[in-house]
């Protein structure tokens, strides 16, 4: 094992499969020469060159829709939207076309691309450069949405979503690009399967379901809990479509008690699809307390440092909402 | 120098065969036979069976949802498409795009679109994919009047030309957006002159002759091939309201019956019994067989079977 950054393990995923299909293309907004505004792509065009590591005008419908045309008729595009605050701008391509193109033609189109673009806060970016926006593409089926929190994760889910023949969301945490982690070296190749999620810690006492940056959060709360006598299991669901669901309600069967955390606003959050999984399921019976929810205030991201930390889950407010279920 | 007699033949049986199609498509939802909604392009066929008729089968078309002549310019399956516009099973969509979304892959079309201006970016996607693999074929993009004032037209036309993809950008100009006058919806009359905008060739055509709309597409195909992308606007008229709930209180009955006196398919008629490549006997057979044709179609959509409620599943995901 190496150790290397998250940005340099999304930055393996895509050369690593580019130099073995040749219909493998890349577009999105600077991240030729540039290098991508995170610098997640440096040395892609050196090595891929101008056709197939695409420099785009900054117009994020057509760049999304480019890809699924070029999906549809036999290459595999990567998309690099700059911000996921900007999918909104790319949302009808994504949305109407790429997710539904397979459905509506009664099966005649694959649409086999990865939308990869980071989300989250804490970089000092404000309202339109920091949102977690998950729930928006979760609620469309014909989408896959994965979120990984580690550069082993990240290596191998990306590589799974290459390799697969439907639209996936790969929506990267901008706060971890520097994070470091081990992988296999770069001749162990190996992928992630989708829809699994992952036991981050095993416990027995409670449940947090969780991912992207807040699941590194959720640990070092586990571990303080553990000095107590404590014992938090952290699931990292990982590919919010397809859920694993499994295993969300086996935890929840084994500790009787699930918090959910994300970072992104709790209203309307994916947190209630993963709480509703639980209680939905004979793991209700199963329950010592409701399964409990901490997401994002419903507010903007807010661009002053002391209010930006505050409107996401903390370790102090995770904390406090183990500390309920207890 | 003409088309070859084939060619007119093939122009003006598509042309009758889509008339046929929307007007018994149309007595189908009178008789309540249609859950959903059509719309259909009468008084328009010369557009979509002018250009998509010059086309190869590896060429790709982007279809509107006003297209059902551009499908049947691209040899689309009539059965199937009468099949889909009754949600039975053996339609292009098996029962569940309707005829807002047909598709037929194996014929270059990669779907007609439920969103005025959806196929723009789709087209840059495909063409670009021609463009990466070296071939020598075009996409050819149809949107209307509508889609030209949709964000999506200005990031698909910049792209295609700063890329230098090989489109050809469709305009169908019907002169109106559902209920809208294009005299209130834009400042400019003539709608190619937007392509110069992009640094591209336009160029606008009388959208309701069939015969120079085919010789112009097989130029711009050559043109596009060489220089990437051109905007063609074709000039026409809806004769119908914009689906089946349109009591068409924006426009006089005069203006529609004006239009009527220039449809496309009378036209041509006229032209080939005028020149002597057709008689008029003749030409009563080719009417008589595209009726027959579209009678065929709807007795096979009629005896199809529903789709299969557990079928539901099938095709949300690709394997």
């Amino acid at each position: 094992m190496r150790t290397i950054t998250y940005a340099q393990a999304i930055n393996e995923a895509m050369s690593e499969e580019m130099r073995k299909d040749e219909n493998i293309v890349f577009m999105g907004e600077d991240i030729g020469v540039y290098g991508g505004a995170f610098g997640v792509s440096r040395g892609m065009f050196e090595e891929f060159g101008d056709d197939r590591v695409k420099d785009t005008p900054i117009s994020e419908l057509v760049i999304t829709g480019c890809a699924a045309g070029a999906a549809m008729t036999g290459l595999r595009p990567i998309v690099e939207i700059m911000f996921s605050d900007f999918i909104t701008l790319a949302m009808e391509q994504l949305a109407n076309q790429a997710a539904k193109n397979r459905f509506q033609f009664g099966g005649q189109a694959a649409v086999p691309m990865v939308l990869r673009t980071p989300g989250g806060s804490g970089t000092g970016a404000a309202e339109q450069h920091s949102q977690s926006l998950e729930a928006w593409v979760c609620h469309v089926p014909g989408l896959k949405v994965v979120i990984p929190s580690t550069p082993y994760d990240a290596k191998g889910l990306l590589k799974a979503s290459m390799l697969d023949n439907n639209p996936v969301v790969f929506i990267e945490q901008k706060l971890l690009y520097r994070s470091k982690g081990e992988v296999p070296e770069v001749e162990d190749d190996y992928i992630i399967p989708l829809g699994k999620a992952d036991i981050k810690r095993e416990g027995k006492d409670v449940t947090i379901v969780t991912y992207g940056r807040m699941v590194q959060r959720s640990l070092e709360v586990a571990e303080k809990f553990a000095s107590e006598g404590v014992d938090i299991e952290v699931i990292d669901v990982r590919t919010l479509v397809p859920l694993d669901k499994e295993c969300l309600i086996e935890s929840a069967k084994k500790t009787g008690k699930v918090l959910v955390v994300h970072e992104a606003c709790q209203t309307g959050g994916y947190g209630g699809e993963l709480a509703s999984t639980i209680v939905d399921s004979d793991a209700f019976f199963y329950l010592d307390a409701p399964v409990k929810r901490l997401g994002g205030l419903d507010v903007p991201i807010p661009y002053n440092p002391n209010l930006e930390a505050l409107v996401v889950p903390t370790e102090e407010k995770i904390t406090a909402a183990v500390r309920e279920l207890l | 120098m003409g088309l070859p007699k084939e060619t007119h033949e093939e122009l003006y049986t598509k042309m009758v065969q889509c008339r046929e199609f929307e007007e018994k498509a149309a007595k189908l939802f009178i008789q309540g036979k249609v859950h959903g909604t059509a719309h259909f392009c009468i008084g328009e066929e010369a557009t979509g069976i002018g250009v998509s008729s010059a086309l190869e089968v590896e060429d790709y078309i982007l279809q509107t949802h006003r297209g059902h002549n551009q499908g049947i310019g691209k040899n689309m399956d009539i059965n199937r498409m009468m099949a889909e516009f009754l949600g039975k099973e053996t339609g292009y969509c098996k029962g569940k795009g309707g005829c807002m979304h047909i598709a037929d892959f194996s014929v270059g079309s990669l779907g007609a679109n439920g969103v005025v201006g959806g196929g723009l970016p789709i087209a840059t996607g495909a063409a670009f994919s021609q463009k990466y693999k070296k071939s020598d074929n075009i996409t050819v993009c149809y949107f209307g009047d509508g889609a030209s004032n949709e964000g999506a037209f200005h990031e698909s036309l910049n792209l295609a030309a700063a890329w230098k993809l090989p489109v050809l950008f469709v305009c169908t100009n019907n002169l109106y957006g559902m209920s809208t006058s294009v005299k209130k919806s834009m400042a400019i009359s003539d709608i190619s002159v937007r392509a110069s905008g992009y640094g591209m060739k336009g160029i606008a055509l009388d959208g309701n002759d069939v015969v120079n709309i085919y010789e112009e597409t097989k130029k711009a195909k050559k043109y596009v091939q060489k220089n990437g992308p051109m905007l063609m606007v074709l000039n026409t008229y809806r004769w119908m309201g914009h689906s089946k709930s349109d009591a068409q209180l924006y426009r006089s009955k005069e203006e529609v019956n004006e239009w009527k006196e220039k449809c496309p398919i009378k036209r041509h008629r006229e032209f080939l019994i005028e020149s002597g490549m057709f008689t008029a006997e003749q030409i009563k057979a080719i009417d008589k067989s595209a009726k027959q044709d579209i009678e065929n179609a709807v007795a096979y959509a009629e005896a199809s079977p529903e789709p299969k409620i557990e079928d539901i599943f099938d095709d949300v995901y690709a394997d």
